[in-house]
C-alpha cells in the first residue's frame, strides 16, 4: 500500500504533474491526478477528455504534465487510451518496446456520464488494459456550471436554476459506478478527494489487475458547488460521512464497503454549507424535499450493504 | 506569456514537445492570501503536501522545507488540513 511517505519519495523523483497550470484556488483535480500518478510506479501515458483538467493544464504552448499526454475531444478520452493501449501492444509484440507501460485516463463527469459514455463503455467491454479516473465534480464547470446527469436532485445548476418553477435539477444523478460495474471489468471503486490515501490504495490495488479498471472519483469544485475555497477537503468528507458517496470498491464482482461512519450523518450536513442547496433550507417545500433526498440516500446505502454482503457470502 | 507564434512555426498537432513548462505561469500572483508555514509547530505529517493544488509545498527528503509561493494561489487549503495549526493565512501584501 502506497504511503504518504512513498507518495512523496515517488514524486521527489520525477513531477509528473507540475505547478504553473490554471485550475482555479482550491480545486480538487490537481489533488487527485497527483495522488493517481504518483500512486503508478511504472511509466504512465495518460489521455485526458474535454473538460476543466485538460483546458487548464494544457493551454497553449504552456503544459502541467511531465507524462506523455493526449487529448482529442469531449467524447472520447476511452477510445482515445484504448488505441494508445492497442498501438503498445503491438510494438511490444514485435520488439519495438520492451518496458512495461501503464495508461490513464482522466475524464470528467461531463465527459464520462454524459459526452463520454459510449466510448468508456465500448472500450471496458473490449477489455483495454487501462485505468479511468472521472473526475466528478457533478456539473459542467469548465463552462460554467450547466447541469449534468452527475448533478444531484435539487442542486441549483445555471441551467437548472432553482426559483419558482423548479427547486433546482428535477432528476435523480445518475449511478455511473454501478454502469460500470454492469459491464463486469476486474476493478470498478468509488473514491474521494477528502481520502487520498484510499485512492492510492485503489489505483494500486486497480493496477494488479488485467483489463479496464475504473475509479470515480467526488472532486469538490468551490465555484461551482458554492463553497469557500479552502473547505475542497472538508466538504467532500461530509459527502462520505453523511453516505451521500460511499468509498467503495467492486473487485471481480466482489463489493467490499471501504469506510462505515461510525455515526452516519443526516443528509443536511452535506447540503447546508453549500450554496447550490441553499434555497432547500429557505421553505417548507425544501424540507420536504431533504427528507426525499435522505430517503433516497439510506436506500441506496442499505442497497450497498446488502450487495456487499450478498457478494461476500457468495 | 512568450510572442504568440504564427500558424506556419506551430508544431503539428499543437504538440507542446519538452514536458511541462510551470514557468510559463506564475500563478503566485493569483494569491490574495498567503499561507505562512511554522517551522517549529511541523510535524511533518505532509497532509499539506499531499492536498495542495498547486504542488506548492516544498519537501525534501519526505519534510517540508517551506511553500513555493510562485505557484501558491493563496486557496488555504494546507491551513485547514493541517492537524497542528503549523499553517497560518495572512493577507498577502504583495511581497517576494
Amino acid at each position: 500500500m502506497p504511503s504518504i511517505k512513498v507518495l512523496a519519495q515517488r514524486e521527489e523523483a520525477q513531477v509528473r504533474f507540475t505547478a504553473g497550470h490554471s485550475l482555479c484556488a482550491g480545486c480538487a483535480e490537481p489533488m487527485i491526478v497527483r495522488t493517481v500518478l504518483n500512486a503508478i510506479e511504472e511509466p504512465v501515458v495518460v489521455a485526458n477528455a474535454t473538460g476543466c483538467l485538460e483546458v487548464a493544464t494544457s493551454r497553449y504552448p504552456t503544459s502541467a504534465w511531465n507524462v506523455p499526454w493526449i487529448h482529442s475531444a469531449f467524447e472520447n478520452a476511452a477510445a482515445t487510451i484504448a488505441g494508445v493501449e492497442a498501438a503498445y501492444k503491438a510494438l511490444k509484440r514485435i520488439g519495438k518496446i520492451k518496458k512495461r507501460i501503464r495508461f490513464v485516463a482522466f475524464g470528467g463527469d461531463g465527459g464520462t456520464y454524459d459526452i463520454g459514455l459510449q466510448a468508456l463503455s465500448g472500450a471496458l467491454e473490449r477489455g483495454h488494459d487501462f485505468l479511468y479516473v472521472v473526475l466528478n465534480n457533478e456539473a459542467y464547470m469548465n463552462t460554467g456550471v450547466q447541469r449534468s446527469s452527475a448533478t444531484p436532485r435539487c442542486a441549483s445548476a445555471t441551467t437548472s436554476p432553482a426559483g419558482k418553477a423548479i427547486p433546482g435539477k428535477p432528476q435523480e444523478r445518475k449511478d455511473l459506478t454501478e454502469i460500470v460495474v454492469a459491464h463486469h471489468v476486474p476493478y470498478v471503486a468509488q473514491a474521494s478527494v477528502s481520502h487520498l490515501i484510499d485512492l492510492a490504495n485503489k489505483v494500486e490495488r486497480a493496477m494488479r489487475y488485467e483489463g479496464p479498471k475504473v475509479i470515480n472519483v467526488l472532486s469538490t469544485c468551490p465555484l461551482g458547488w458554492r463553497v469557500k475555497r479552502d473547505s475542497t477537503i472538508a466538504t467532500a468528507k461530509l459527502a462520505v460521512d453523511t453516505c451521500y458517496w460511499p468509498l467503495y470498491e467492486v473487485v471481480e464482482g466482489k463489493y467490499k464497503v471501504n469506510y462505515k461512519p461510525k455515526e452516519k450523518l443526516p443528509i443536511e450536513e452535506w447540503l447546508k454549507p453549500q450554496g447550490r442547496f441553499r434555497h432547500l433550507f429557505k421553505s417548507e417545500e425544501g424540507k420536504k424535499l431533504i427528507a426525499e433526498l435522505q430517503a433516497a440516500v439510506d436506500r441506496h446505502w442499505e442497497e450497498l450493504l446488502r450487495k456487499e454482503r450478498c457478494t461476500q457470502e457468495a | 506569456m512568450p510572442e504568440l507564434k504564427t500558424w506556419k512555426e506551430l508544431p503539428i498537432g499543437g504538440v507542446i514537445p519538452g514536458g511541462a513548462t510551470p514557468e510559463l505561469n506564475k500563478t503566485g500572483s493569483w494569491r490574495s492570501q498567503r499561507p505562512i508555514w511554522n517551522a517549529e509547530k511541523c510535524i511533518h505529517c505532509l497532509q499539506c503536501w499531499l492536498h495542495c493544488p498547486d504542488d506548492s509545498i516544498l519537501i525534501k527528503e519526505g519534510k517540508v522545507t517551506g511553500i513555493d509561493y510562485e505557484y501558491c494561489k493563496g486557496c488555504g487549503v494546507c491551513a485547514r488540513v493541517c492537524p497542528v495549526n503549523a499553517i497560518e493565512m495572512v493577507p498577502e501584501r504583495g511581497e517576494g
